[in-house]
């Protein structure tokens, strides 16, 4: 059901009944290993391709989101993924995989959240009984896409990140036990002129402002009804930035509420900088550290902000500046 | 911020942007140029003792060693490259790993890996100067305009 200009409440709550997160090497060093299902010490996960690395991390998410909750593949009613390969080829073919519907979405490292509550929408509207959904990205396919070769020996600015190898997958459902989905705020595109590709934090920034603040006057609820409030990918200075930006805006959001999905996931000696980034960053993140957290009952509410940048390698050098979007879905332990 | 660039900004995006830029963290310049500098100096120590050894052990001259030199220097970054080791020297160096030979070396062999899985023609031929090309294309030009001028002015008279 809509609420106010940008906003769904899902009357009938659906039930996240199973998640997973897969991660690489780098992320089993991390300060949320453990909340991961399954980690790869080999970043090439024994396929010739960096690409089909990261397709079989989301095959492997999908997987063992299915056999948690206890089903077969051929259960999946509709699958909804994204990552930030050209024509998402990863999604469309670890689909290929799963043999189900597909719906294939593009909104860069909000993907995750973007598929949440597009599935959310269709359990609520009876539209299905089971769907998956699903984003993942792998460091090296994206550095390849949007940088610079892996092994190019060029230095990075402290506003960089580090893009995460993982995948993380949600099975949602009418009914079963588990954290439910309660609403979700779907973002408007916001251009604050910024061309850096090196500090995606910065430009992402004002685009999970804008989308906190909608949720916030959509419901018209405080931001104490959270008890965690995450943005996906914004680093370290696009935390910052974004914390500021609330506060100038005139929403107090306490500093232990708000955190980022790339600030939890790497432990600080980590060398990665900003921060992690990356479209498995918020999914792994939530659909692993968070959820668990809920299940544990130290979280009772919480709203994941999952912020992405829509750029392509040839816009940037085409000089045009960075869109950036945000959508942010709450999940609620009943 | 240049002013032309600043024009096409809403006063909202510029706004925006003095307000972010005021919470980035700024390079350090200063600590980069030293790093940049032992680092450079070192490699280029370095390729000052293997053109001696070669000039002492293996007969070439001040002129042919410099040849040799760069090979050594070439490959030895290369396997650096390979061995995944280049870039994480570079991230502490900066300028210092970019700017000598291996810098270039370094370029080719990294593009190189990483389009080795489109395959041999595609992939590693194709893609081998995507970094390096812009360099070999605008320093043969570059060379080209020079030696021009150079022989311009000689057949006036002068040098």
């Amino acid at each position: 059901m809509q609420k106010g200009h940008q906003s769904w409440t899902f009357n009938s709550k659906p039930v996240i009944i199973s998640s997973a997160a897969v991660g690489g090497p780098f992320e089993a060093e991390g300060a949320v290993a453990d909340d991961f299902d399954m980690l790869h010490q080999d970043l090439w996960l024994g396929q010739d391709s960096y690409e089909k690395a990261e397709k079989k991390l989301l095959e492997q998410a999908c997987e063992i989101a299915i056999q948690k909750a206890d089903m077969k593949k051929e259960d999946i009613q509709f699958f909804i993924s994204g990552d930030l390969m050209n024509q998402i080829i990863s999604s469309s073919f670890a689909a290929r995989t799963l043999g189900a519907p597909y719906l294939g979405i593009f909104g860069a490292c909000s993907s995750s959240m973007e598929g949440l509550a597009i599935g959310s929408l269709l359990i609520d509207s009876k539209s299905a009984n089971y769907v998956l959904a699903g984003a993942s990205s792998h460091n090296a396919a994206v550095e390849k896409q949007f940088r610079y070769p892996t092994e190019y020996g060029s230095q990075k600015p402290p506003t960089a990140q580090w893009t995460v190898t993982g995948a993380g997958t949600a099975l949602l459902s009418q009914q079963g036990n588990g954290p439910r989905v309660t609403s979700a705020t779907i973002g408007r595109v916001i251009d604050m002129g910024l061309s850096d590709p090196f500090n995606m934090g910065g430009a992402m920034a004002p685009a999970a402002v804008d989308t906190i603040e909608a949720h916030f006057r959509d419901l018209n609820i405080e931001p104490s009804y959270y008890d965690l409030i995450a943005t996906g990918d914004l680093g370290k200075i696009g935390h910052q930035i974004a914390g500021d930006l609330l506060t100038e805006h005139g929403i107090e959001i306490p500093k232990d509420i708000l955190t980022d999905c790339g600030l939890l996931i790497y432990k600080e000696e980590q060398p990665v900088i900003a921060g992690g980034s990356g479209c498995g960053c918020s999914a792994t993140v939530t659909y692993g550290h968070l959820l668990n957290r809920m299940k544990k009952g130290e979280l009772k509410r919480i709203l994941v902000v999952a912020t992405g940048a829509l750029l392509s390698p040839l816009s940037y050098q085409q000089k045009e500046s960075i869109p950036c979007i945000a959508h942010a879905v709450s999940i609620e332990m009943s | 911020m240049s002013n032309k660039k600043n024009k096409k900004l809403t006063p909202t995006q510029q706004q925006y942007q003095a307000f972010a830029k005021a919470r980035e963290p700024e390079p350090s310049v200063v600590r980069n140029c030293l790093r940049a500098f032992l680092v450079g100096g070192l490699i280029c120590t370095f390729g000052q003792a293997l053109q001696m050894m070669f000039i002492n052990y293996f007969n070439f001259t001040e002129e042919t060693a410099g040849d040799p030199t760069v090979a050594v220097l070439i490959i030895i970054s290369t396997l650096l490259t390979g061995f995944g080791m280049y870039d994480h020297i570079a991230q502490w160096a900066g300028a210092g790993t970019i700017i000598p030979v291996t810098g270039f070396a370094n370029t080719v062999a990294s593009a190189s890996i990483e389009h080795r899985s489109e395959g041999f023609v595609l992939g590693v031929g194709g893609n081998m100067f995507k970094l390096a090309g812009s360099v070999i294309a605008y320093g043969v030009f570059s060379a080209f305009v020079v030696a021009i001028i150079k022989i311009t002015i000689q057949a006036l008279g002068g040098m």
